[in-house]
């Protein structure tokens, strides 16, 4: 009697620590998904700003003006033009 | 000595004394039963919501609205956060050198910091919107007093370039303009909320119930292609300040689905930078202005009357000795032009030919045919203030009228409309519907308005326009077989018509296998010409060059024609 007692005893100590772990770590696990979460967003955003810059610097505005004056290029005339047809 | 031996026990104590400590005990747990039945039964409603704010918080969850792309996936707009600074002044007791720094960060003067601060106890936004790296600076400085606050701004990258068609947004990043407003519905986000458990150190520990998920904002994407939106514009600007011209618009619509590649109007304004616009800037004029479009029309009526059998491509028409009398009115061409073909009616732009077909026309037909095309009605693309022109009805129209609407007078269209309509001779006779958004798969066939001949014939005479001897050879675009119309209409103010003019031209190209509508018109140019030939044409030919070269469409004119161009041929002044 005394030593089924004992070994009940064991076990409802034993599955009481359990549920403190395992309680510990889903609260762990929590913040890190919490953490991964945010991360994301400011990704988001980041990803957000970085297009936005590209955008501004692919504006075609600012491309001619470079190609022009920086680059010295030009429109080619239509006699430069040669057409190649699709070859399918 | 054994306690069952102890004599104290032997001695009895007077009863009452244990009955007293029972009933002590029994009163003693009444009053806590007492009191968990008040908290638990009358009072836990109230003391739970206590508890809950101790350690549960409901969170904001913030939505971004959608970007707005154009068909290759170049963004237009997009809401970024930024962050605002304020102040509580009475926390805010900064010594001199602090003001300094803080007015240094902020781009501002230190004495505006100091009025502003002075101006309030407790809230005042010092900036608002600047950029996150800027406000992560200031709070660094760890000044007391000063906060941040996070909001979203919209940026557009292409500023002025696209202001018209996507518009902006106002507080609260809600749609005021444009495409902004037009799909304002699926570009707004919604935001959710969460409550969670907080632990001690502000950590969110646990999700508890009520989670309401933000819903992001779709996506829009344009039809609009930016390369061919910048052709647009930066040559309408052009236009517009060589030409001193008073406002101008330009359209590029995609003749085989009928999506709008291109809306550009002057004047304009940047979105990113709203001080001080002015209600002209702010006009999308090629869909809220209308215009009497002048010889632009005369194409759709000579069109119903190919459709109709009453003339042939090359029926006979006298229009000398340069003007007709129809009742009390008489018409002009700008000069005499003889017997001219049908064909010559448009290439010359001759307003007795037009007219003389015009009268062979039921008034019931033509009004018809107009409705058909789509004038007199909106187009409605869901943009703020867009009107349909003015087609008054026929039962009242004379002989005059009739005859003057053959070639674009008594008749109000918007840009918009105009290059709509001529979608029926950049295509076969068949109009579909215009798109703002790119479309995954575009009507094949539209409703048929003229037969597949018609449209072709009276595509080969709008070929003809940009020949020598033809009022547009500014229109030619080299290696292309460019069709068109020129249009040059005096404007009416008060019901009379001034010596001011709107000049306008709508073509398409390569005419073998249109691929692209444009629409020009010029309002008011005053620098010498004021013809459509002169003034819209060229604007037409830049653009129609650079995007079909964008586009890698091949050329179609024969090799042997190209070094006859006719740019210096002399252009036949229009009818006005």
């Amino acid at each position: 009697m005394l030593r089924a007692n004992l070994i009940l005893i064991l076990f409802v100590v034993a599955s009481a620590l359990g549920t403190v772990t395992s309680n510990y770590r889903a609260r762990r696990l929590f913040t890190a998904l919490e953490q991964a979460q945010v991360r994301m967003h400011s990704l988001d955003v980041e990803w957000g700003q970085l297009q936005l810059e590209q955008s501004t610097w692919a504006a075609p505005a600012r491309v001619e003006k470079i190609a022009r004056d920086q680059l010295h290029m030009k429109q080619p005339a239509a006699d430069q033009v040669i057409t190649v047809e699709d070859a399918k | 000595m054994k306690f069952a031996n102890s004599p104290l026990l032997s001695q009895r104590l007077p009863s009452w004394r244990s009955r007293l400590l029972l009933l002590c005990i029994l009163a003693g747990f009444a009053v806590l039963a007492g009191w968990s039945i008040y908290l638990q039964g009358f009072n836990s409603a109230f003391l739970q919501e206590k508890g809950a704010q101790r350690y549960s918080r409901v969170i904001e969850l913030p939505a971004t609205r959608g970007r707005i792309l154009d068909r290759n996936g170049q963004v237009l707009a997009v809401s970024t956060p930024v962050k605002s600074i304020w102040a509580i002044p009475e926390d805010a007791k900064l010594q001199p050198a602090q003001v300094n720094q803080l007015a240094k960060l902020l781009e501002m003067e230190p004495r505006e910091v100091d009025r502003k601060l002075a101006d309030s106890h407790d809230f005042v936004y010092l900036k608002r919107q600047i950029p996150p790296d800027v406000a992560a600076r200031i709070l660094a400085l760890d000044l007391p007093g000063i906060h941040d606050q996070t909001e979203y701004r919209r940026y557009y990258p292409t500023g002025d370039v696209t202001a018209h068609i996507l518009g902006f947004t106002g507080a609260g990043d809600v749609g005021l303009e444009g495409v902004e407003l037009a799909y304002q519905s699926v570009l707004a986000g919604k935001s959710g909320s969460r409550r969670v458990i907080k632990d001690r150190r502000g950590d969110v520990v646990e999700d508890v119930d009520s989670i309401r998920p933000p819903r992001d904002g779709k996506d829009v994407v344009l039809a609009l292609d930016d390369r061919i939106q910048y052709l647009a514009y930066a040559n309408l600007r052009r236009a517009v300040i060589d030409n001193k011209a008073k406002a101008g618009s330009i359209v590029v619509l995609d003749a085989r689905t009928g999506e709008v590649l291109a809306l550009a109007n002057m004047p304009t304004y940047n979105p990113n930078n709203r001080t001080r616009l002015t209600g002209a800037q702010l006009r999308n004029r090629a869909l809220t202005d209308t215009f009497e479009p002048g010889s632009t029309m005369k194409p759709f009526t000579i069109a119903l009357a190919l459709d109709k059998g009453k003339f042939r491509f090359d029926s006979r028409i006298q229009t000398a000795p340069g003007w007709f009398t129809i009742g009390t009115a008489t018409i002009h061409d700008s000069e005499p032009h003889g017997i001219l073909t049908v064909a010559q009616v448009i290439q010359k732009s001759s307003n007795i030919g037009a007219a003389k077909i015009a009268l062979t026309l039921p008034p019931e037909e033509m009004w018809h045919n107009f409705e058909r095309l789509g004038f007199g009605h909106p187009l409605n693309l869901g943009f703020p203030g867009e009107v349909g022109g003015r087609v008054r009805p026929y039962q009242h129209w004379r002989p005059i009228e009739q005859a003057t609407m053959a070639y674009g007078n008594g008749i109000s269209v918007t840009l918009m409309q105009l290059a709509h309509a001529y979608l029926v001779f950049a295509r076969n006779g068949d109009l579909i519907p215009l798109s703002l958004t790119k479309l995954d798969s575009p009507p094949l066939f539209g409703k048929q308005i003229f037969t597949e001949q018609t449209a072709h014939e009276v595509r080969a005479m709008l070929e003809m326009v940009e020949e020598p001897g033809g009022t547009a050879p500014k229109a030619r675009v080299a290696g292309y077989l460019v069709a068109g119309k020129t249009g040059t209409a005096h404007k009416v103010e008060g019901g009379i018509y001034v010596n001011r003019y709107v000049a306008s031209y709508v073509g398409f190209a390569p005419a073998t296998d249109p691929r692209l509508v444009i629409a020009v018109m010029i309002n008011e140019p005053s620098a010498g010409s004021y013809y459509g030939g002169d003034v819209a044409a060229p604007v037409f030919a830049k653009v129609m060059a650079g995007s079909l070269r964008d586009l890698g469409v091949a050329p179609d004119e024969p090799p042997q024609s190209l070094q006859a161009l006719g740019q210096n041929a002399p252009a036949v002044k229009e009818g006005t």
